[in-house]
């Protein structure tokens, strides 16, 4: 789909720059402070692009990935402490952060999946909302004290750089699949199901098959980060891992760059999280940063409905469909009668309801 | 004469409102046949019938030979029986291509083989869809905006372009809800053509129509529908002057002609 | 235990009658508007607090706040909706409206954090902590005049409903948007004041919530939201008989449950949603919708 860069090769080229600048930005970082941030900043850009997969490719937005997040945060915690896991084994333990997402996105898919758009969103908030209760009850997840992570015998110079890099293959490996699956052919159906999912299954999609298999996916990695932000963090309590606030965010992120992009999410989340930490720098206030938060999103909501990415693509698309049209008049083709109806479609006015 | 697909005592009824009742109509192998009649006699009610979108109440559908009944769209689709919407359904944020590989990536297996083998991350539409999805849009005529999002078509073209993705199914019957509907002049003879020349490739037609001209220009057959019955079915000649349908329908007409 | 089951049982129907007010009102915004306004918890939050600025700061008494409060609601709602809904157009309209309440939810409860702080507070008035003595138990007074407050205010909304002309403006609305404008019916003018109405019952809500917990602060609206939620998607999205009944079974049942297990009382809300979403995904009363995307 990058038909709007100038080059196929073009995106490829960025990607690499891309990637290169991110390999090594922890070498030329000021100071810890800043790959502190850093680290923060990928562990969103593969919970945005895991979102994305999900609730961008196939139009359900899912207020509830939080789930997925906490879950594999305190499948870590609880796996080290009963299992006795330290030092630098516990990153098997991402591994199994994403089992338990995928494990949980089953059950949870299959009763979400089955209803309507609004419905879907309400079911993932309540959802979100049984597994934080379950956090602060039950016995084996610490209540409301939370658990605290591993103890890691690395030194503090390395500490931040190292989860930097863990971070980076966990981001990239997540957009690498992402790029894969929009152009596949199961990346088309989910495309297909978000435009118009009764269409799509008259033509023989599987659409319950589709859309779980996707939250599948979205859950599992979601989850393994969910971990390596434990890890990183030091512990997990019911607010933090189940943190409403997390899913708004990570919502926003894929919303500002684009949905159902590749780019987009990535895009969205390098903007919005140094933004927010920064932020939290200067205003010392919490409720201050989240009445920004809610107020960024309105205005990305109300002034950049598409995101960032199609936007511009748009722009440069029709700038190109433009001097294109000068060239090649479509009554030259013969088929075609120049006096093909360019009015838009009723279709969409019909469907358009006032708020 | 054999019927390829035929319905039988059909009744569908929508609350208190009989929408269907003891319809039977017929659409011969090889014919293009038209199913006009005037609006709420039923005809979008058959279609969704038909093609699994409603269930019916009462009756049978067969389609060559095979009882269909309740069926759904999917199988329906699978079946060789493809469909258009009075409001075109196509997916907008998806390129026409794309559109025209949705409807592709399920044909040209014979049912229940590998598809659950196949690599779900491959790139979709393999070179052979792609260049038949390519052949499909250029018969039609839209093959330049292959490219653009479905969205941005005009209302004429998303017509086109839903008749092409039907088709890349290869069906052997298509029925058509009221394709020359909202649109030019011009351009419905450019679509009367195309149906005509895939019926003399062999593929059958039903079509819903409201457009007078149409119907009887490019129609073998012609079957008339009033609340939910047929009324009346045979050549344009004989329903033009058929006295039921005049009554039921066409009215003041009968002046116009010959 | 019997005394203990039917003053729960009582419990529960009166403050299902609250709960009902304010589900009524989420709902009708859904039916009208086809969004779900997320904020609506917070708001109900909003509404005690102003009842609680009122009251503290002014000396107004609780009910006579509800003069100043309603409208203001009201207006808030309208305001909400003509700024940040409206302007909404395209195929992801009720995506983005339910993301936008969020982020509208999101500030407000900024806003009252950075008002009120985080500490607990409640609304007290002379009756808040008297009851009566009825059947072995005692029903404090407050709960008796909130549940009657939501009878009336329920029946004053279903008495708009039908029959007004602007009541039937809304319900024609809600079965055809084209349609009624067709009709003549200013869709856009129905749309803000049915979400205006939506948020105004829950000053009223507000101000009986704050008044029958035994503390709220911010947080608590993301609480309020999740049980509102259940209870509108159990009931049926868009009918207002639904949201009443399940309002009070919702809260029966929780009400019930709690003689054995406060914590998991409100796990039980979560549980009936689910269960009845496995079994029949348009809740108790909805409409049998076809998929409509």
């Amino acid at each position: 789909m990058k038909t709007t860069l100038p080059h196929p090769r073009a995106g490829v080229l960025l990607a690499l720059l891309a990637l290169a600048a991110a390999v090594a930005f922890p070498l030329l970082a000021a100071s810890q402070q800043d790959t502190a941030i850093g680290v923060d900043t990928l562990i969103f850009v593969a919970a945005a692009v895991a979102w994305n997969i999900f609730s961008g490719y196939s139009g359900y937005i899912s207020l509830g990935h939080a789930v997925f997040f906490g879950s594999g945060a305190y499948a870590a915690g609880i796996a080290a402490r009963d299992w006795h896991i330290n030092g630098g084994a516990e990153f098997a333990l991402l591994l199994l952060g994403a089992a338990v997402g995928a494990v949980i996105a089953v059950p949870f898919g299959l009763i979400a999946l089955r209803v309507r758009r609004h419905t879907f969103v309400v079911v993932t908030i309540a959802i979100f909302f049984i597994f934080q209760l379950m956090a602060f009850n039950l016995s084996f997840t610490g209540g409301t004290t939370g658990l605290p992570a591993p103890f890691l015998l690395w030194s503090p110079v390395t500490f931040n750089d190292r989860f930097y890099y863990v971070a980076l293959v966990i981001a990239a490996g997540t957009i690498a699949l992402s790029w894969l699956i929009r152009r596949s052919r199961f990346g088309l159906q989910l495309r297909a199901i978000r435009d118009d999912e009764d269409r799509a299954a008259g033509l023989g999609v599987r659409t319950l098959r589709v859309k779980l298999t996707a939250f599948v996916i979205s859950g599992a990695i979601t989850g393994m980060v969910g971990a390596l932000w434990f890890f990183f963090v030091g512990e997990v309590l019911p607010q933090t891992g189940f943190d409403p606030i997390f899913d708004l965010t990570v919502a926003l992120m894929a919303f500002l760059g684009g949905l159902a992009t590749v780019a987009g999410p990535v895009l969205g989340a390098l903007i919005l999280e140094p933004g927010q930490q920064l932020l939290t720098q200067q205003i010392t206030s919490n409720y201050l940063s989240q009445i920004l938060l809610g107020g960024v999103f309105l205005v990305v909501i109300l002034l950049l409905p598409r995101g960032l990415i199609p936007t511009a693509s748009e722009k440069i698309r029709s700038r190109r469909a433009s001097r294109r049209d000068r060239d090649v008049s479509p009554a030259a083709r013969g088929d075609l009668p120049p006096g093909s109806p360019a009015g838009g479609p009723p279709a969409d006015r019909a469907a358009g309801r006032p708020a | 004469m054999t019927a390829l697909l035929r319905t039988e005592g059909v009744a569908k009824a929508f609350g208190g409102v009989q929408a269907l009742a003891d319809c039977t109509i017929e659409v011969e192998q090889g014919s293009i046949t038209g199913l006009i009649g005037p609006n709420g006699s039923g005809k979008t009610t058959l279609f969704n019938v038909i093609t699994g979108y409603e269930r019916l109440d009462s009756g049978d559908v067969y389609m060559d030979g095979g009882k269909i009944t309740n069926v759904p769209p999917q199988r329906v689709f699978a079946l060789g029986v493809g469909r258009t919407f009075q409001l075109t359904r196509i997916f907008p944020r998806l390129t026409v291509m794309e559109n025209m590989l949705v409807a592709a990536q399920h044909t040209g297996q014979p049912a229940g083989t590998r598809s659950g083998f196949r690599n779900p991350l491959a790139r979709s539409g393999g070179s052979a869809d792609r260049r038949r999805a390519l052949e499909l849009l250029e018969f039609t005529g839209i093959a330049d905006h292959a490219g653009a999002l479905a969205g941005t078509l005009s209302y004429g073209q998303r017509k086109l372009l839903e008749l092409s993705y039907v088709l890349v199914a290869d069906p052997a019957v298509v029925l058509l809800d009221e394709p020359a509907g909202g649109v030019n002049p011009s351009l419905i003879t450019h679509i009367s053509a195309r149906i005509r020349e895939l019926n003399e490739a062999g593929k059958t037609f039903l079509i819903v129509e409201h457009n007078m001209d149409f119907v009887m220009g490019l129609c073998h057959r012609v079957t008339v529908l009033d609340y939910g019955t047929v009324v009346a079915a045979g050549t344009p000649e004989v329903i033009k002057t058929d006295p039921r349908v005049l009554d039921a329908y066409l009215g003041i007409e009968e002046d116009a002609d010959e | 235990m019997t005394t203990k089951l039917l003053h729960a049982i009582v419990s529960g129907v009166l403050g299902g009658g609250v709960y009902a007010l304010m589900a009524v009102g989420l709902t009708l915004i859904f039916g009208v508007l086809d969004i779900i306004n997320i904020a609506q918890g917070i708001m109900v939050v909003l509404g005690a607090y102003l009842s609680y600025a009122l009251s503290v700061h002014l000396h107004i008494g609780l009910f006579t706040g509800l003069l100043i409060t309603v409208p203001a609601m009201f207006v808030i709602g309208v305001a909400v909706q003509w700024l940040f809904i409206r302007p909404l157009t395209g195929r992801d309209r009720t995506s983005m409206s339910l993301l936008a309440c969020y982020a509208v939810a999101i500030i407000i409860e900024g806003v009252l954090y950075w008002a009120f702080g985080p500490n607990y507070v409640t609304l007290s008035a002379s009756y808040t902590t008297s009851s009566m003595h009825v059947l072995g138990f005692y029903l404090p007074y407050i709960y008796l005049y909130g549940f009657a407050m939501a009878v009336a205010l329920v029946l004053a909304l279903y008495g708009l409903l039908y029959r007004t002309k602007f009541g039937r403006a809304i319900r024609a609305t809600m079965q055809d948007r084209t349609a009624a404008l067709l009709v003549g019916i200013n869709v856009n003018r129905v749309a803000a004041l049915t979400f205006g109405i939506g948020v105004a019952v829950t000053a009223v809500g507000g101000m009986v919530y704050g008044a029958t917990s035994s503390g709220f602060n911010p947080n608590s609206g993301y609480d309020l939201i999740s049980r509102l939620l259940a209870i509108i998607i159990l009931g049926g999205l868009g009918s207002i008989g639904g949201a009443l009944a399940a309002s009070v079974l919702m809260l029966t049942i929780e009400s019930v449950v709690d003689i054995w297990s406060p914590t998991w009382a409100v796990a039980v809300f979560y549980a009936a949603l689910v269960l009845v979403l496995t079994l029949r995904p348009a809740g108790l009363f909805g409409r049998q919708a076809a998929r409509a995307q």
